[in-house]
C-alpha cells in the first residue's frame, strides 16, 4: 500500500477515510487534524493555558506531544492511583510520564492519591460500596475531582484529556443502551464550565480512532505503558469497543459516523439539554466547595470520608490496615 | 512456511503468504484492535507475511472509567 501524498510505502491505512500515509506524512497529518478539531469545536485559543491529564498511556502522551508541537502552553497532570496488579502499573506509568516531560522540558504536576486521601484506589474500593469488586468507579470519581481541582488551583483555562473516538463511541453506545439521556446531553468534544468551580474540558483527539493514536505514539517514538490497567479486564467499556470494532471491520467508518451523527443530532437540539444533570441545579459541596448535584456533600467527599472511617474502624478493631 | 505473531505473552503461528489482516482474523484477533510491526516498522494490514517473519502485535484498546469525565462532580 502506498502513501497517498508521496507514493512511498504506507505505514498506516485509515479505511474510514480511504487514506493511507507513510510515517513522515502521518506525523504531519495527525497534528494538522488535531488543530482542525480544536478550531472546529472551538476548544481553546492559542493563548489558553492548558492542563493535560496524562496517564502514561498512548493517548495522553501523544496528545501532550501534539499540543506542544502546535505551540500551545500545555502543562501535564499525573495522578498516582497506587495500582499495582502485579505489574507495578502506577509506578511504571508515572515513570514514563515523568520521563516524557523531562525529555521535552515540559512541566508535570504529580498528585498522589494515597498521600492526599490516605489510601490507594484499590484500598479505597475495597472499603466502600463503590466498586467492592472493581475500583473503576472510585477511580473515575477521584480522577475527575482531582483534575478539576488541580486545573482550578493552577489557574488553567482548560483541562484537556486524551479521549479518542473509540472511548467516545463506547461511552455513547453504553449510554444509548441504557437510555442515560442526561449523560448523552453532556457528552461532546467540549464540556463547558457551566458553573463556577467547574473547569472547561476539551478532548482534541475525540475524532481519532484508537489505532491512530497508538500509531502516532509508535511512529513518533513515544515510550508509553503498553500494559492495560489490571482492573480494566472485563470492563464494559472494553466490551463495547470490541462490539464496535466487529461492526467497523465489516463497515469501515461506522464508529466515526455513529459519533458524528450523535454530535449533529445534539447540534440540532435533538438531545434534550434539560436532561443534563448539570442543568438541574448545582450547589457547592459542604466539604470541598466543588459544585455537585447531590444534596450536601459531593460523591467524592462522601466516598473518601467513608474510606477513612472504615480505616479507623479497622484500626480500632486491632487489625492492621 | 510459517510466520509468528506475538501479542504480549501470547504467540500465534500462521502461514506465510497471507496478509496481516487475514492472519489476524484466522487467529481470532480483531484487525481494528491491534497494530502489527516487523522489526519496529509499522505494517498496513494488506502486508504479505513472509517466511520466518516475527510480527510483534501492539494492542490498542484501553478501557476503564472513560465516561465519568462527562459527569458533574
Amino acid at each position: 500500500m502506498k502513501c497517498r501524498k508521496c507514493g512511498g510505502k504506507a505505514a498506516i491505512n485509515m479505511r474510514q477515510h480511504k487514506l493511507s500515509l507513510c510515517r513522515e506524512h502521518y506525523l504531519e497529518w495527525l497534528p494538522e487534524q488535531t488543530q482542525r478539531f480544536i478550531e472546529k469545536y472551538r476548544m481553546f485559543s492559542p493563548q489558553a493555558r492548558l492542563l493535560v491529564a496524562v496517564s502514561g498511556g498512548k493517548d495522553s502522551l501523544g496528545l501532550w506531544d501534539v499540543l506542544s508541537r502546535l505551540g500551545y502552553q500545555a502543562d501535564g497532570l499525573y495522578i498516582g492511583l497506587g495500582i499495582d496488579g502485579g505489574l507495578a502499573y502506577s509506578s511504571e506509568s508515572q515513570r514514563l510520564a515523568e520521563r516524557f516531560a523531562a525529555g521535552r522540558g515540559l512541566r508535570l504536576t504529580v498528585v498522589d492519591v494515597a498521600a492526599l486521601e490516605g489510601a490507594t484506589i484499590p484500598e479505597a474500593a475495597a472499603r466502600t460500596q463503590r466498586g467492592k469488586d472493581k475500583p473503576c468507579s472510585v477511580c473515575g470519581l477521584t480522577k475527575r475531582h482531582v483534575m478539576n481541582r488541580a486545573a482550578l488551583d493552577g489557574g488553567y483555562d482548560v483541562l484537556v484529556t486524551g479521549h479518542n473516538l473509540d472511548d467516545e463511541a463506547a461511552v455513547l453506545l453504553g449510554n444509548t443502551l441504557t437510555w442515560a439521556t442526561g449523560y448523552r446531553a453532556r457528552q461532546g468534544p467540549v464540556l463547558e464550565a457551566t458553573h463556577p468551580g467547574l473547569v472547561r474540558k476539551a478532548k482534541p483527539f475525540c475524532r481519532f480512532y484508537e489505532r491512530e493514536t497508538a500509531a502516532y505514539a509508535l511512529l513518533r517514538g513515544i515510550e508509553y505503558i503498553y500494559d492495560e490497567c489490571p482492573h480494566a479486564v472485563g470492563a464494559k467499556s472494553i466490551y463495547y469497543k470490541e462490539v464496535l470494532n466487529q461492526m467497523e471491520a465489516e463497515r469501515p467508518g461506522l464508529k466515526l459516523s455513529f459519533y458524528l451523527s450523535f454530535l449533529e443530532a445534539k447540534e440540532r437540539g435533538l438531545i434534550a439539554a434539560q436532561s443534563d444533570p448539570a442543568a438541574a441545579g448545582l450547589h457547592p459541596c459542604t466539604t470541598c466547595g466543588q459544585p455537585t448535584s447531590a444534596p450536601g456533600q459531593c460523591a467524592y467527599c462522601r466516598t473518601w470520608e467513608r474510606v477513612r472511617s472504615q480505616a479507623v474502624r479497622t484500626l480500632e478493631g486491632g487489625q492492621p490496615v | 512456511m510459517t510466520a509468528r505473531m506475538t501479542l504480549r505473552d501470547r504467540e500465534y503461528e500462521v502461514r506465510s503468504g497471507m496478509t496481516v489482516r487475514d492472519a489476524l482474523r484466522q487467529v481470532g484477533l480483531q484487525p481494528e484492535a491491534v497494530l502489527a510491526t516487523r522489526q519496529g516498522e509499522l505494517l498496513t494490514d494488506d502486508e504479505i507475511l513472509r517466511e520466518g517473519d516475527e510480527i510483534r502485535l501492539v494492542a490498542v484498546i484501553s478501557g476503564g472509567a472513560n465516561g465519568v469525565f462527562d459527569e458533574v462532580p
